[in-house]
This record gives C-alpha cells, structure tokens and sequence, in this order.
C-alpha cells in the first residue's frame, strides 16, 4: 500500500547505472556457477539408475526430507517465536540473560549436537544403563525412544536452527511500535488475541524469513541424518554419486532437491505478494513489557530456558565433561593454529559476504527488475545446497580454469602457472560465498525493507547527496542488520564441514575438521575439545549480536 | 608499508620454500589421527617434508580427477581397495615398478601392475556375546541370514565401504542372486536399524540389542584398549569369530597407497611408500592401531595376537572395485538401508 502510494506521489526512483547492473549479473552468474554446474550433469543420460532409485529409495528419499523439513519447520516455529514473544513482552526474572543465552545454540554444529545426544541416549549411554541398573531390566524390557531416527533429526536441527526464527521473530517485534498493540487493545484484543491479530501478522516477513533460513539448512544437512541413518536427499546423493557411481543421476536428485527450495521461495514471495511491511516513519517506543510474577513469571521462564538447555547448556556440559575425562585429548600444540585458522576465516568470509549482499541488496532496492531480482535469487541458491555438491560445483570450474591457463601459458610462454585456485583459500572463500551468501544477504535485505523509499526520496529532495543519505538514513538504521550478517556468516562457517574438508589447501585443519575426523571414527571423547571450542568461539559473536540488538531498541 | 614489506616477504618465503627443500604432498583419506605420526617420523628419518590434506576418499579422487594433470597430490591413500581400483579406473595413478614393493607387499594385496599398493589389512569379521552364542552356533557370512538369528544380528548401513566391499566379495564367491537372497535373510535377521558405526554395533550387541555384531577388528582392539571403561566392558562380553573357516577366508580390505600419475615428486613418493613398509611402521599399524600389517613377518602385538590367526579371503581386490556398484543395487533392492 505504502509503496504504492508513494510511487504515485513521490519522485521516480532512482535508476540503476548500467555498469552496477552489469555487474550484479556478473557476480550473481559468478556465484550461481558451481550449482549451475553440478546441474549441467542433468542433461547427462543417467542409465538405468533411476528406475532402480524408483523401485526402492526415492520414495523414501522423498517422504523422509519432507517430514524432516515439516518437523523442523514446526519444532523451530514453537521455539523461535515463542520465545522472541516472551522475551519482548513479559519481565521475569532472568529475562535479560536469557534473551542472548538463547541465541547460543547457533553455536553448535548440527552435527555435534547429534553426536552428543546419542552419546548420552543410545542403548550404551549412561541414561539407559542407569535406568537398567536402577530397574535391573534388561534391554527390550522398556521402551526408551530412539535418538537415530527421524525424530531425533527432527529434534537436534529444531534444537540448533530454532535461533535463526528467534533472531529475526525478536527483531520484529522489538521494531513493532508499542502504538499497534495498544490501539488493538484499546479495541478490546487481549495480549494474546493482539499477538495473533497485530504482533504475529505484521513479523511475519521476519519469521518465515528465519524460517526459510531454517528449511534451507534442514534441506542441505548431511552430518546428522546420515548419523542418525536416516535417509533424505542429501543422503540418497551421495549414494548415487559414488556408492553407485552415478554423477548423471546424482545431479538429477540434487535438482530435484533445488525444486523444494524454488518452490519454499516462490510460496513466501506469493504469501506476501501484495503486501509491504514498512515501519511508520516516526520511531514510536515499543510496548512497554508487562511484569509477571509467581506462577506465571516461573512458566514464562521454563519456555525460555527449554531450548537453551537442550540445544545448548547440557550438550555442552557434555562435551566439557568428556574433554575433562579424556584429559583434554587433542589439545596438542596444533590446537591453537586450528582456532586461528577456523576464526581468520569465518572473520574473512563473513566480511566478504557483507560486502557482496550490500552490492546486491542496493542494486536491488534501486531498481529490481525481472533480471536483477533473478540473479539476485540466483546468487543465494546455495544456502540450500549440501556443502559436498558445492564443493564440488567450485573444485570442478576452477580446475579447468587452472589448467586452460597453465596449457595455455605453457603454449605461448613456456610458463607453467600450475593450479592457481584450485587448492588454495581462495577456493575455499569462493565455496563459502556460494553456500552462505544467502543468509547474509536475507538479513541485509531485510534490514533495507524497513527503509522506506519514501525516506530516500524525502532525503534527496532536500538536496542530500546520495552519500549522505547513506550515512545519514542508512547506516543508523542498518547497523543492526549488518552486525547480524556478519555475525551469522561468521558462526556459519565456523561450524562448515563438507566443503572445508574437500577444498582446504595442504596441512591446513579447522576445528570442525579435527571434530569430525575424531567423532567420525567413533572417538566421541577425543573429539569434544574440538568441538567445545567451536562452541566456545561461537559464543563470543553470538553475544556481540545480541547486545547490539538489544542496544538498537 | 609495513603489510606491503610482510607480503613481499611472505611471497619470497613461498617461492623458496617451493623450490628449497625435498617435498611429497599426500591426499589422504585415512584421518589425521591415522596417519600423521608416520609421516613425522618418516620427515624426521628422510629430511623430506610431507604435505596432508585428508578427506573423503570419494571427494579426494574426485579433486584429483578434477585437478588433473596440474594436481599437486603425489600419493593416494584411501582405506578400502575400492576405491584404490577407482582410482585406477579414473587414470589418477600410475604404475610403480619396485621390485622392493613387489617384494615386500603379498601379490593379493597390491595392484598386479603396480598401480596401488596395500598397507594394511583389515579384516572384517563376526564378533558374539559369549554368554548368549556358542562358537559352534557360527560359521561363515552366509549364514548370518538364517532364521535362527532372527532379531540377533547388528551391523551399521549399507552405505559404508566396508558393508559395500564385504558384499561385493560376496557377489565374487556366490554370484549376485544368491547374494541378494542372503541379504534379504540379514536384513531380517537385524535386531535394530542398521545405524551407526562398527563400534555401536559392538556396543549395542554388549548390551543386548543383538548378539552377533559385524565389525573390523580394529574397532574391537580399540575398544578393548579404550580410556573409556563402558567401551572396554562391551568389548570384554564378546569374542571375535573368524567365519568361512572352511571355505574362501574370512573377508580382508586393505587400506593403501597409490602414486598419481601427475605426481611430481615420484621419488620421494615411492621412499614414502618404502618407509611406510618398514617393520617400524608395519609395526605401527598392528600395535596403535590394531591393524594386520601387510608385510609378513611382522609382530603383530599382544592386542591383535589373541584374536587368533585366520585365513584371508584371497579374492583378488578389484572385484571389490568391479562389484561395488552391484552390491549398492542389492543392498537397496534388499532394504538394507
């Protein structure tokens, strides 16, 4: 309506320079290659692979990634908007700590989360033989669920990924004038009903946003269901491409599975399509939150603490208990260049995708047309995509780049340039902007949603250059938005594993590397000091971004 | 100023360090853990300085394949003979002529034209919780699928090289029919999903959820000498079986080593290969890591000797390689996920 509005009153916008456009295809088609890539294997003929896949997994394949994508959808929805909810609204005691303790979990790797609770839960671990030494059962005499399944998945990436709908939810509501709900209750709306009816409705761009965030993740995650055995896409790709050989029908899946995500896309662009959520341009006070004592404070508490405690609090104590008994195994003097490797570059690449989003988003704003806006798409397509399918989408293109010059050089100067890229950091970087480009750039795009054009257009027209209007307008009101790109790129990559373990150059490890080579060969204790320093470093960005958003109100 | 001279610096410190120096770089898909501590000492013996990038064994070939004739890799080692027969099939390696190799390493465990050359050995047996199996009860791989074990038998996911080779030397001894109708038997036979590692299985059937687990015995060697005591009394409940006593051997993997065939630094490549067939390192193999050293004659340790000695299965190991894709199709056919 707003925009509307302000596109039949105010000035045109401005328009796009042509070399800014340019360059947004350029750098869109540049980061959409490796899974353009990996797609140009559709087209192979796959053989009789598929009418095998037909008669015994896809469907399983199929029916599993969808009950997982339903499940985490539901279990992050519960946790991440009720608690960005609470936190916003209600005082009880501990609100304060709570409210960044709950974003602490985006610190754990799916991956060691799930190796933790088996660890704990399995038929070996020390819940179950307690219970057998207390009740003298014997296995098969109770029911106790089954951590490896479908459900468990469910549960371990809800547990990790619910901080991505908390974030944004929290944002949203922190953002929503107190003004709203109070002329709803005026109305006669209760704080439930105004929730629903105003609060719920007018964040919703942010949470399915974190939500989409969320699926994406769910979608490309490796690590705990092949862990958990249960089998998805991602799991079935891997089995066709080398269990059965078979790149052509690997690539098929995988497109298949980049079917889901348009269609993810496409249905919460379409939810939204007539609908902009831009703030009134006076900055009102949010609501003030109310107090809530006894029994009610204790239960707002309990909703709080929930996920902080199962995603965060005891699978760390867990690890810092095995890392204690193992003697802190693993802690050799390479340990410290693992944490200086792993942090340089989570810090470099979340950098680098901040500057890339930036250069996209404002293309974007300026004048979206049908090709800005679909590469723009394009170029965040790989959030979705398994980090091993990337890595091999950049290995593949920059291999052949490499030796074309090295031939090439050889030809015409008798200069070998050997593998430029290929094998280096710059690779690596590459893969990283391929498959996290997208979260930074969610998060900026989102934060430039609350900018009305309207304020742009106000701006200039009081004679502000464009610079200033930068600094002025944007930059105060994007703080938050950026610091949280960052900060989200930067845990991101810290807990990447697939793609650092293909792409990194000689002798180079980080922490989630040495974690999963130890958990990998079942040496779940030697492995948790790795891990628990993933989970250490994590914590640091994580409160940085809470503080900020906590400032920003 | 200051970051441009430390650049400048790094730079020369690169373009000496790539020329100075005798060097081997290794992909290697055996872990870190597994591996780095022979390759420090063969630094500290030859002076030669070794480069390590560990990974998948599939995503390593497929940087190798990729990388081409430019790849820096000298060696390949992978854990499973497979994927050294992929490799070959790939191109990604080239014949060693080494008498000393051809000497050290036994004809079935190395490729016939040099192109690979095994290790270790790891063999991939039965084990059984003695309060609940008598070693009269067993016999061989086979038959694990008869109904008598219905509910009794644990083994991880057919998506492990290690389920994929076994089977494949099964599709070489009973033909591919046979072996999905064994697998079907199995499959029914499984006391829990098939989920987890070798160690798990091991775990699981200790506490009862099965009383047959199949598993290579250097997981069990790992548990019994564990700072963990729940993994030492799981191992403590069960035995290892050497089934196919009286047929074809029990089925043996190698973990091993292949030169590429763009690999710059041959000879230091192949010192690396003769170093890792020492006694000292075979050794390695055997008392560390409770391995069967490829190399004959070599102490085997405490550990690993009171498994008993057993005949190998002598399947030529490219039927692994050859079979691999089959047994993948069988398995899923058979719903052994």
């Amino acid at each position: 309506m707003d925009a509307q509005l302000a596109s039949i009153v105010g000035a045109p916008r401005l328009r796009l320079p042509g070399a800014w456009k340019t360059g947004i295809l350029i750098v869109a088609l540049v980061l959409a290659m490796p899974v353009l890539v990996v797609f140009s294997f559709v087209f192979d003929p796959a053989g009789d692979v598929w009418r095998h896949l037909y008669q015994t997994v896809l469907a399983n394949y199929v029916v599993n990634s969808l009950i997982l994508m339903l499940g985490v959808a539901i279990g992050t929805l519960t946790l991440g908007v009720s608690a960005a909810w609470i936190t916003t609204n209600y005082r009880f005691p501990l609100r304060s700590t709570l409210e960044w303790a709950l974003l602490l979990p985006m610190a754990m790797p799916a991956f060691i989360i799930a190796y933790t609770y088996t660890g704990v839960l399995d038929y070996a671990g020390p819940v179950q033989m307690l219970l057998r030494d207390v009740t003298g059962w014997s296995y098969g005499d109770y029911w106790f669920p089954q951590i490896r399944s479908l459900g468990g998945a469910i549960c371990m990436l809800s547990l990790v990924l619910y901080p991505y709908v908390y974030l944004l939810a929290r944002m949203a509501f922190l953002q929503q004038p107190g003004a709203a709900t109070d002329i709803s209750r005026s109305l006669g709306c209760g704080r439930w009903c105004s929730f629903f009816r105003v609060s719920l409705p007018s964040a919703r761009p942010a949470i399915l946003a974190g939500l989409s965030l969320v699926l994406m993740e769910t979608l490309a995650d490796y690590g705990t269901v092949q862990y958990f055995g249960v089998d998805t896409f991602t799991t079935g790709i891997f089995r066709t491409w080398f269990g059965l050989g078979d790149a052509a029908a690997a690539s098929q899946l995988a497109a298949m599975l980049m079917v889901f995500v348009f269609v993810l896309i496409l249905a919460e662009q379409h939810s939204r399509r007539h609908a902009r959520y831009y703030q009134p341009g006076q900055r009102t006070a949010p609501a003030e939150p109310q107090r809530l004592s006894g029994s009610r404070a204790w239960l707002a508490f309990a909703v709080c603490l929930f996920p902080l405690l199962f995603g965060f609090v005891l699978p760390a104590l867990q690890l810092g208990w095995w890392a204690w008994v193992s003697g802190a195994n693993g802690i050799d003097s390479g340990f410290f260049a693992l944490v200086g490797n792993t942090m340089l570059l989570a810090a470099a690449a979340a950098l680098l995708a901040l500057v890339i989003a930036l250069f996209l988003a404002y293309g974007r704003r300026q004048r979206g047309d049908v090709g800005v806006n679909f590469s723009v798409r394009l170029a965040g397509m790989g959030y979705a995509v398994p980090g091993t399918v990337i890595a091999v989408g950049v290995m593949l293109p920059l291999a052949w780049f490499d030796n074309q010059l090295d031939s090439w050089m050889r030809e015409h100067f008798d200069i070998s340039t050997g593998l430029l890229m290929s094998g280096t950091l710059f690779a690596l970087m590459f893969a990283y902007m391929v498959r996290f480009l997208a979260v930074s750039l969610q998060t900026v795009e989102a934060g430039l949603g609350r900018i009305r054009p309207s304020m742009d257009e106000a701006a200039r027209s009081m004679g502000y250059a464009p610079a200033a209007v930068l600094r002025k307008i944007h930059i105060p009101i994007l703080r938050t938005s950026l610091l949280t790109a960052v900060l989200l790129v930067f845990v991101d990559v810290m807990k990447e594993l697939p793609a650092t373990l293909i792409l990194r150059p000689f002798n180079f490890n980080t922490l989630a590397v040495r974690a999963y080579e130890l958990a990998s060969d079942e040496r779940l204790m030697d492995a948790s000091a790795a891990a628990l320093t993933i989970v250490l470093v994590g914590i640091l960005p994580v409160i940085l971004l809470s503080r900020s958003i906590g400032r920003a109100q | 100023m200051k970051i441009r001279l430390t650049l400048m610096a790094l730079s020369l410190m690169l373009i000496a360090g790539a020329s100075a120096a005798a060097e081997v770089n290794v992909y290697s898909a055996r872990k870190e853990a597994l591996i780095k501590p022979l390759l420090t000492q063969f630094t500290e013996t030859t002076g030669i300085k070794v480069n390590l990038v560990t990974g998948k064994a599939d995503a390593l070939l497929q940087r190798l394949q990729s990388e081409g004739a430019n790849t820096p890799a000298d060696l390949f080692i992978t854990t499973d003979a497979g994927r050294l027969w992929r490799a070959r099939e790939a191109g990604v390696l080239q014949a060693v002529q080494s008498d000393t190799l051809n000497d050290i390493v036994p004809v079935s465990y190395r490729d016939p034209e040099g192109y690979w050359y095994g290790l270790s050995l790891r063999a991939r047996t039965l084990m059984y919780v003695t309060d609940k199996v008598d070693a009269s009860e067993l016999s061989d791989y086979e038959s694990l699928a008869d109904p008598k074990w219905k509910g009794r038998i644990c083994i991880r996911s057919s998506s492990n090289i290690y389920n994929q080779s076994l089977v494949a030397s099964m599709i070489a001894a009973n033909g591919e029919e046979a072996t999905e109708a064994w697998a079907r038997g199995l499959v029914a036979n499984l006391g829990k999903s098939p989920t987890g590692g070798d160690r798990d299985q091991i775990k699981a059937a200790a506490v009862g959820v099965c009383d047959v687990a199949v598993a290579n015995t250097y997981y069990f060697g790992k548990m019994e000498k564990s700072s963990d005591s729940v993994q030492r009394e799981s191992a403590a409940k069960m035995k290892v079986f050497w089934p196919n006593r009286s047929g074809r051997g029990t089925h043996v993997n190698v973990s091993g080593i292949g030169v590429t065939s763009a690999a710059s630094h041959r000879d230091e490549a192949i010192r690396l290969i003769e170093f890792l067939l020492t006694d000292e390192a075979q050794s390695w193999y055997a008392n560390v890591n409770y391995e069967y050293p490829v190399k004959e004659g070599v102490a085997w340790g405490e550990t690993v000797t009171a498994w008993g000695v057993f005949k190998a299965d002598q399947i030529d190991m490219a039927e692994l390689g050859r079979n691999n894709a089959a047994a993948v199709r069988l398995m899923d056919r058979a719903g052994w996920r």
